[in-house]
């Protein structure tokens, strides 16, 4: 292992984010003091408590995922784009560093950021609503993997694209609608039964499933199917990953 | 070992179907300054890129410092420094933080007292907390070195290393070349600048269209096709060389009116040579009415080698 030189990425990353640090972490969480405004606070005593909990906590997990998701794969997707694109990443493939070294750098840093601001969002959340965790070493868990799993996404969209209109196609075509139909805001079960079905093919609803699952102690489906799906797209995205280094696809010519 | 960087077969083809290389054999010394000499879209940045991993071989074997750059490409990696040929820098980082990254991307610990004495070497001290944006391009070159020398390579690439680079900064450059190669450092530059490789080049090879059609130490290039030439403008017009004139080779031009004489410069063992002609042709009767010497420079030698080489493959395909 590299250690010198993974550390070297992953510190030029986080510094990147330090000098960003008021837009990156102040535009999310007032976002989201939004929606718990909104939704939480004033349409939510309308709405009826689901599955035991009152509705405002209830989008707590979902609101904390919807946000981990995009941040996970925008900050990635920017993190290997912005080098490709200003062709500073010849240095980082010259480097003696191996292509797992170069992954686990840039998707570390991306990861680091994004669970960062998920927590500061949920104690943003304490502020707004009553929140209990039952699971917290769950909640921690499934915070990682997804941040993991979808950072890695983000790489893999940052190589494939080759221009700021794809960069910006997946996140808003693909992202954002399964994350807002992942059960964010309402439970599955209240869909009828042919759109429940369709959901289940969203990967998202299992990530939100799980999650909440580790607040709450209830989930739109086992939370064994939700470790085993969220593994299962952690394995698809690294296999990706490898063959697009091993091929040199849209790196190495 | 004496090769520090040992090229074997070397063959590029990319994906659009153009041969960037074809088959290339090279040895590069320890310790010397060899210059890459060829026109634009030769072959010359595909050949570095391979060695330094940026572009993956179609057939070939390379080592650095003995080692395979494909099966033992940290060792052979940590060995090298390259300096691009574009002015790529990350716009908003300082001069000290984008140097120190790079040392530490190719594995080194840190060391401030090193990365300050490549700043100051390279005029870049009083701008080490500057953004990259703000530096000209001049400054963003000595940039690119001081990264490809923070992690204290054995070898150097550097890509046309004086396009678009005042003659100041291209003379600062030479001389730290010459430093380096004094430090044990080897460098290989690519260039079509004839005049650089003039002057700092132990070795020249010289590449076109995908091939290396010749390695040669430069004095030795010189001095093979180098040579001096003498031309008299003669007074009477000449039909024939007279047969007492036989041994000295010379050629007739313009119509008779012109004598050409090929010798060889300084140290050629021909130094009384042309005393000798004169004196011959005053026995022969010839008179003439002007003289004049030129040195043939590296760029005539390279000019030639690529038209030549042109006019070969073109009736090879005839």
């Amino acid at each position: 292992m590299n250690w010198q030189a993974v550390r070297a990425i992953y510190h030029f990353e986080m510094a990147r984010t330090r000098r960003t640090l008021l837009q990156s972490v102040m535009a999310p969480v007032i976002s989201t003091s939004l929606y718990f405004v909104v939704f939480g606070s004033a349409i939510g005593g309308y709405i009826p408590e689901v599955e035991g909990v009152s509705y405002g906590a209830f989008i707590v997990p979902g609101l904390i995922m919807l946000n981990l998701l995009t941040q996970s794969v925008s900050n990635a997707t920017f993190a290997i784009f912005f080098p490709k694109f200003s062709r500073t990443i010849y240095e980082v493939l010259s480097a003696p560093i191996s292509h797992f070294e170069i992954v686990a750098s840039y998707v570390g840093a991306a990861a680091t950021k994004a669970i960062m601001l998920s927590l500061i969002i949920l104690a943003t959340a304490t502020l707004f609503v009553p929140l209990r965790i039952e699971h917290p070493l769950w909640m921690l868990f499934f915070l990682v993997l997804t941040a993991l799993t979808f950072s890695l996404l983000g790489f893999i969209l940052g190589i494939w694209a080759d221009n700021f209109e794809k960069l910006q196609l997946v996140p808003l075509l693909v992202i954002t609608p399964l994350t807002f139909l992942g059960g964010s805001f309402y439970s599955i079960d209240m869909l009828p039964p042919l759109w429940r079905t369709v959901s289940l093919f969203n990967p998202v609803v299992y990530l939100v499933s799980g999650f909440r699952w580790s607040f709450y102690g209830s989930a739109d489906v086992a939370v064994g199917v939700s470790i085993g799906m969220a593994l299962l797209f952690l394995a698809v995205f690294i296999v990706i990953v490898m063959w697009m280094f091993r091929t040199g696809y849209r790196l190495k010519p | 070992m004496q090769h520090i960087i040992s090229i074997a077969g070397l063959s590029k083809t990319y994906a659009g179907g153009f041969a960037a290389l074809k088959g290339v054999d090279l040895d590069i010394r320890r310790g010397e300054i060899f210059a890459l000499l060829g026109p634009n879209g030769a072959g010359k940045t595909t050949l570095i890129s391979i060695v330094c991993g940026l572009v993956n071989p179609t057939a070939g074997r390379v080592t650095v410092g003995g080692h395979d750059i494909i099966r033992d490409y940290r060792a052979a990696r940590a060995m090298i420094g390259l300096v691009p040929q574009e002015l790529t820098t990350d716009a908003f980082e300082s001069v000290w933080n984008t140097v120190s990254f790079s040392r530490g991307l190719f594995g080194k610990p840190a060391n401030p007292a090193y990365i300050e004495e490549v700043l100051k070497a390279l005029s870049l001290w009083s701008k080490k907390d500057a953004r990259l944006v703000s530096l000209s391009g001049g400054m963003k070159r000595r940039v690119l070195i001081a990264k490809a020398l923070s992690h204290e390579p054995q070898i150097l690439f550097l890509d046309e290393p004086t396009a678009g680079v005042d003659v100041e900064l291209r003379h600062d450059m030479w001389q730290l070349v010459r430093r380096l190669r004094d430090a044990g450092v080897t460098v290989i530059l690519t260039t079509h600048y004839i005049e650089e490789a003039e002057e700092m080049a132990d070795r020249v090879g010289v590449v076109s269209k995908g091939e290396l059609i010749l390695v040669e130490d430069k004095d030795t290039l010189m001095r093979k096709f180098g040579g001096k030439r003498l031309t008299l403008q003669l007074a009477a017009p000449l039909a024939e060389i007279p047969p007492a004139l036989a041994r000295y080779g010379l050629v007739l031009g313009k119509g008779g009116s012109e004598l050409v004489y090929h010798y060889e410069g300084e140290g050629g063992g021909q130094d009384t040579a042309i005393a000798e002609l004169l004196h011959d042709l005053g026995s022969a009767g010839i008179g003439f009415a002007d003289l004049h010497t030129e040195q043939r420079s590296l760029e005539d030698i390279f000019v030639g080698l690529v038209s030549e080489r042109g006019q070969n493959q073109r009736g090879g395909q005839g």
